[in-house]
């Protein structure tokens, strides 16, 4: 997802003197083409996150359109007051990437693991919450904060991921898009793990013998209530699926949109448990020891059964 | 010493006793010792037009000290970037004018600011973006001295240096008081100005309170970041509130607010 991430802002900065881009000294063998062949657009602060979001902030107030890059937790939690006062107070057009979505950098340890980050941003006033599932929505997401004028977050896995659309999806704000179809169940998913998402409802059709459809949400802030309306009218259940911890995260967002607008169904999530892990692993093993594997969510979608 | 910059402080210092006292708001030692340096920046040295002050070719002061909001209100409002009326309401119900410097709904705010420590960033930002589009705007942060504890400062001095930001300005009023005390015995600055020089920033140091020495350094042309170090006096221009901690927090009484004008209006231009 990087990759593509840095070559479609590379396609559109080629085009648009105003798009800069803006990093945290991290980014090797990513970031070189863009700093080489885009010089004036491009930005390295050094390893100083706080500064590097106010600067942004300053920078698009004078009408540039600032991407600010680093990994895991490091745009978000360690300058969250810059995000919260400088960008989106001020309604700035200041995209934070993020890469490393969930457990992505598995054997790096919990410092390195984006597993709060959604309930810290989703609840900042004026931005825009992406959190892409394959390279595909990566363009079409990269897209959008380009041409949006407004605080972004994008939520990158990490490279390797999947292609899981067979073209760039055409986003409408806040609206899922269906990736299975399925009369006997819902599943909500959002970012890397949606190709998991697919997996369960597969074995859940060969094993169980129940067709699920499956839903994946490039958006979780804003969620387009008329889309959850339409689709969970007289659905049976939805699962939601996140690589995020319970409290705050997408599951939440389902939750509380359903609650708010009276929009009555069962629903169950899967999600990384809380407890970090002392032991370290892929991606893979790490998701499947907090709680989040195919055979979690085939487990969830008995018990919705 | 202008006539204009003289007459300006006294105003400003005269509405800035009255707005924290009728509010029983915080900072006005904060707002004084700061005050002659806004006055000096708003008459002699910054190009902006109150009636258009969003206009692209303006100068931008980016007053990072949010809480000495009242000082800076009172400066905008004496010089019609909006109706002076709105003073008087300050941090009442529904009024614009908080306790912080505020840039929503408020004509002539570049941020809003509170949290210390945002304003040398958004500067560096704003000044770096001048730069790059060629412009020749200046960009003019004002701080305090207690908010140099915050990392943020001297991570984005090294970034203005980096990139040899000779359009940034940044103003450290120097009072020396911080929150519970002296800035000194707090979290040790001096040497401030060694440590900016270390920084690669060019380095004045001025009296705080000298319009003649104000405008002269802060009109010099510059060929890299630099930092006017303005040697301030916390509550300056009213005797019992000068250097004392308490009138960061006190509001004046009605007695104290007319001994307080009262000392205001007693000085003369020279």
């Amino acid at each position: 997802m990087r990759n593509t991430f840095m070559n479609t802002l590379f396609e559109r900065a080629s085009k648009d003197p105003k798009i800069v881009f803006i990093t945290g000294d991290l980014g090797y063998s990513v970031v070189e083409r863009f700093a080489d062949e885009l010089p004036n657009q491009f930005l390295n602060v050094g390893i100083a996150e706080q500064s590097m979001v106010g600067i942004a902030a300053g920078l698009a107030s004078e009408g540039f359109r600032c991407f600010v890059y680093s990994i895991a937790n490091f745009p978000t939690m360690r300058c969250l007051e810059q995000i919260r006062n400088d960008v989106c107070y001020h309604n700035l057009p200041v995209t934070i990437v993020s890469v490393g979505a969930g457990v992505s950098y598995g054997s790096l340890g919990y410092t390195h693991h984006a597993v709060e980050d959604l309930a810290i941003m989703r609840p900042l006033p004026n931005i825009i919450v992406g959190s892409p599932a394959d390279p595909m929505e990566t363009i079409a997401l990269t897209n959008f904060f380009v041409d949006r004028n407004g605080p972004g977050y994008l939520r990158l896995g990490k490279n390797g991921e999947p292609a899981i659309h067979n073209s760039t999806p055409e986003l409408s704000i806040g609206k899922p898009i269906k990736v299975r179809p399925g009369d006997q169940g819902i599943i909500f998913a959002t970012g890397n793990v949606l190709n998991i998402a697919n997996e369960a409802a597969s074995v859940a059709s060969r094993n169980l013998g129940i067709e699920i459809s499956v839903w994946s949400f490039p958006f979780i802030k804003p969620i387009a209530i008329d889309s959850l309306q339409e689709i969970l009218a007289d659905a049976p259940f939805v699962l939601t699926v996140e690589e995020h911890v319970r409290s705050g995260g997408f599951g939440s967002a389902i939750l509380e949109a359903c609650s708010d607008n009276d929009i009555d169904v069962q629903i169950k999530s899967v999600f990384l448990n809380e407890s970090p892990l002392t032991a370290v692993g892929s991606a893979d093993y790490i998701r499947s020891q907090r709680g989040l594997s195919v055979d979690s969510i085939v487990s969830s979608i008995k018990r919705c059964l | 010493m202008t006539q204009r910059s003289f007459t300006l402080a006294q105003e400003a210092r005269v509405k800035t006793v009255e707005m924290t006292s009728a509010a029983n708001a915080s900072h006005v030692g904060s707002g004084l010792s700061m005050m002659d340096i806004l006055a000096c920046l708003y008459t002699e040295v910054i190009s902006i037009d109150p009636a258009n002050p969003k206009s692209q070719n303006r100068d931008r002061v980016i007053v990072s000290k949010g809480h000495a909001a009242a000082a800076v209100y009172a400066i905008l409002g004496t010089l019609d970037f909006f109706d002076a009326s709105w003073l008087s309401e300050y941090c009442s119900d529904g009024s614009m004018l908080g306790g912080h410097v505020t840039s929503h709904g408020v004509p002539g705010v570049e941020f809003s600011t509170g949290s210390l420590g945002h304003g040398l960033p958004l500067g560096v930002g704003a000044a770096l973006g001048i730069k790059r589009r060629l412009r020749s705007e200046r960009v003019f942060v004002l701080c305090s001295d207690g908010e140099l504890d915050e990392g943020t400062t001297w991570e984005s001095a090294l970034l203005a240096a980096h990139h040899s930001l000779s359009n940034l300005t940044l103003i450290v009023d120097r009072n020396r008081i911080q929150s519970l005390g002296s800035t000194e015995t707090t979290l040790r600055l001096d040497p401030l100005d060694k440590k900016f020089e270390s920084f690669g920033w060019e380095v004045s140091s001025v009296n705080g309170h000298d319009h003649s020495e104000l405008i002269k350094v802060l009109l010099q042309p510059q060929t890299s970041p630099r930092v006017v170090i303005a040697n301030t006096v916390k509550g300056y221009g009213i005797s019992f509130m000068e250097n004392s901690v308490y009138w960061h927090y006190h509001s004046a009484s009605p007695e104290e607010r007319d001994a307080a004008i009262h000392e205001i209006r007693s000085a003369k231009y020279a």
